[in-house]
């Protein structure tokens, strides 16, 4: 596959909502309550819809998700991260769909080949803010565990997050605006959560923009192989 | 003792004897005009009591199933299919809340049910103690155990319990794709490569037998079943409903290419039905007592997902109380109404 500047950005916006929706589909049967065993497989599925539509974008969604190796993936390397605790998947949401819902917002109101995806994406990501939103106050500012758990996920997080800031060359935006204004936004819901916005650097020396490049965190490697195993030991076959 | 006080207690006696048959024979004319009792109409303790039951364990059965075919989630080998099954597992903890909500309308909490099933007190299909071994695994659950879930649950619209019925009919809707969505994975396997073919139909040797034991022990071996066809709970004997599934179910396993394990299925002509061989019962009883396959599995994974989550939820209630001055989710029980309701009153002639 050659990966021109067209498909970079296509696969970028596309592999981070493919991974993050494959992570969201491992709490299946896991959740804390009901309410969430429904909450995190909607968020899934729409995240899956959108790679859907993306991958397409650049050729055959199921040779793009199944036949890739790791380091031809462009996501980030925040939406690869495991679940961990219900504090963990909480934060890697707040910290991803705000940043996801101020991108789409931008895209939908541009003109290019998103505008339609962002369209429809932005209303779907709104509610994704929203619920890490509700569930970051009440973990938050809960009990003293919940509260201690929450800041502890936020922290460990937060170096995965300056990644999210380097521009994608072919997606058009303002890459330093909504830097800003994610940091507006996210610092917000952590001082309303009674949290502190984590003081650590965004992005370390490893970390930037690595994932965009291709440069992925161990745990990856071993998500691909099980999403990947069935579809690969049948080469050809169609499903 | 006979003071005015011992008087006026049998008095009260008699007159709530009186009370309650007047309450019984009125529920019973709404049974059997086909009347829907709703939760705030009087009902025998009996009565609620196994609805309570059956629509607990139903709601169990909706949260423990989504087990084993979450267990294909992360290894589905198409994007479509992989939205296809999640999008299902979605499906099934939805139904577990519009089953635990109608199950609260007879005053049953959610909470004390849930402790019910991990405390193994209450039941859940024992279907769901078989293991997911391929994916054709996640096709063969789509055709032939929500095939029979359909089969059984349909009737059950027309439950004489209207909180009840609601939510079959809205859980059948959904049923219904989910059963057409697992045939057309197997079709898809049947008509691939062999190797798939094969998977299907394993996959289909594997969980035949255990489908028709989703009907339940045969009639004369059924503890509730008479008095909840009295009460038009059940519409039909598990026995007749088991047959009437292996009829749907022989043309199309021939449509699939796939064959049944069953030497002895063969048509009747003079029953108009299959015949099938005889089930294992011995299987069925073990599993039901806990013995089956997954089991100790199935149960572990829910108290874990119950215990790992009890902070999140104490964190909720915490902070719904220091916010909206709530005190949490899940406290507040249906009224449980004594007398009958002013519809049944009217339909039984009485003011």
């Amino acid at each position: 596959m050659t990966v021109t500047v067209r498909t970079g950005a296509v696969l970028a916006l596309g592999d981070d909502a493919l991974v993050l929706s494959h992570r969201l589909g491992e709490w299946a049967g896991h959740a804390p309550v009901l309410e969430e065993e429904v909450a995190l497989a909607n968020i899934a599925l729409d995240l899956l819809g959108q790679a859907r539509v993306l991958l397409s974008l650049a050729g055959d969604e199921d040779e793009l998700a199944y036949l890739r190796e790791e380091r031809a993936f462009r996501n980030l390397q925040l939406v690869e991260q495991p679940n961990g605790d219900f504090a963990h998947t909480i934060a890697r949401q707040l910290y991803f769909s705000t940043y996801q819902r101020l991108l789409y917002a931008q895209l939908a109101a541009g003109d290019s080949e998103f505008t339609g995806l962002a369209a429809k994406a932005v209303k779907e990501v709104a509610y994704h803010q929203d619920h890490a939103e509700q569930w970051t106050l009440r973990l938050g500012d809960g009990t003293d565990l919940s509260h201690e758990r929450m800041r502890r996920a936020c922290e460990a997080l937060w170096r995965f997050t300056g990644e999210m800031f380097q521009p994608v060359e072919g997606v058009d935006v303002d890459w330093a605006g909504m830097k800003a204004t994610w940091l507006e936004t996210v610092g917000d819901v952590l001082r309303r959560a009674t949290l502190e916005v984590p003081e650590g650097p965004q992005s370390g020396a490893w970390t930037a923009g690595a994932g965009r490049q291709g440069l992925h965190t161990e745990s990856f490697g071993r998500m691909l192989a099980e999403m990947q195993h069935l579809h690969r030991s049948h080469p050809g076959a169609s499903w | 003792m006979a003071t005015a006080a011992a008087h006026r207690t049998a008095r009260a006696d008699d007159m709530a004897e009186a009370d309650a048959a007047r309450y019984e024979a009125v529920f019973d004319a709404a049974v059997a005009a086909d009347e829907r009792i709703e939760p705030r109409d009087w009902m025998p303790d009996a009565y609620r009591a196994s609805l309570i039951r059956q629509m607990a364990q139903h709601a169990h059965s909706e949260i423990i199933g989504m087990q084993p075919e979450a267990n294909w989630i992360t290894r589905a080998p198409s994007l479509r299919r992989k939205a296809i099954l999640m999008a299902k597992v979605q499906d099934e903890a939805g139904h577990g809340l519009y089953l635990y909500s109608a199950a609260e309308t007879l005053g049953a909490s959610r909470e004390d049910l849930l402790d019910k099933l991990h405390t193994g007190r209450q039941k859940y299909s024992s279907i769901f103690n078989y293991p997911t071994l391929t994916w054709a695994d996640v096709g063969a659950i789509g055709w032939l155990v929500d095939g029979a879930a359909i089969t059984n649950q349909v009737p059950l619209c027309r439950c004489s319990y209207g909180p009840y019925a609601r939510a079959m009919v809205r859980v059948c809707k959904e049923e219904s794709f989910h059963q057409r969505q697992g045939y057309e994975l197997l079709l898809a396997l049947s008509q691939g490569t062999a190797e798939q073919h094969a998977m299907a139909q394993d996959a289909v040797d594997r969980w035949w037998w255990p489908s028709l034991m989703m009907f339940g022990p045969p009639d004369d071996e059924s503890a509730h079943s008479a008095q909840s066809l009295a009460w038009k709970i059940k519409r039909h004997s598990n026995d007749d409903l088991r047959r009437r599934f292996v009829d749907i179910c022989v043309p199309q396993a021939e449509s699939l290419n796939l064959t049944l394990p069953d030497p002895h299925l063969r048509w009747n002509e003079e029953r108009g039905h299959y015949d099938f061989g005889p089930i294992d019962w011995t299987e069925f009883w073990e599993v039901l007592k806990g013995n089956g396959p997954c089991n100790e599995q199935r149960l572990s994974q829910r108290r874990q997902a119950h215990d790992e989550g009890a902070w999140v939820r104490e964190a909720a209630a915490a902070y719904a109380a220091k916010h909206n001055g709530a005190t949490g989710a899940a406290d507040g029980h249906a009224d449980v109404a004594v007398g009958p309701s002013a519809e049944q009153a009217g339909m039984s002639g009485e003011a």
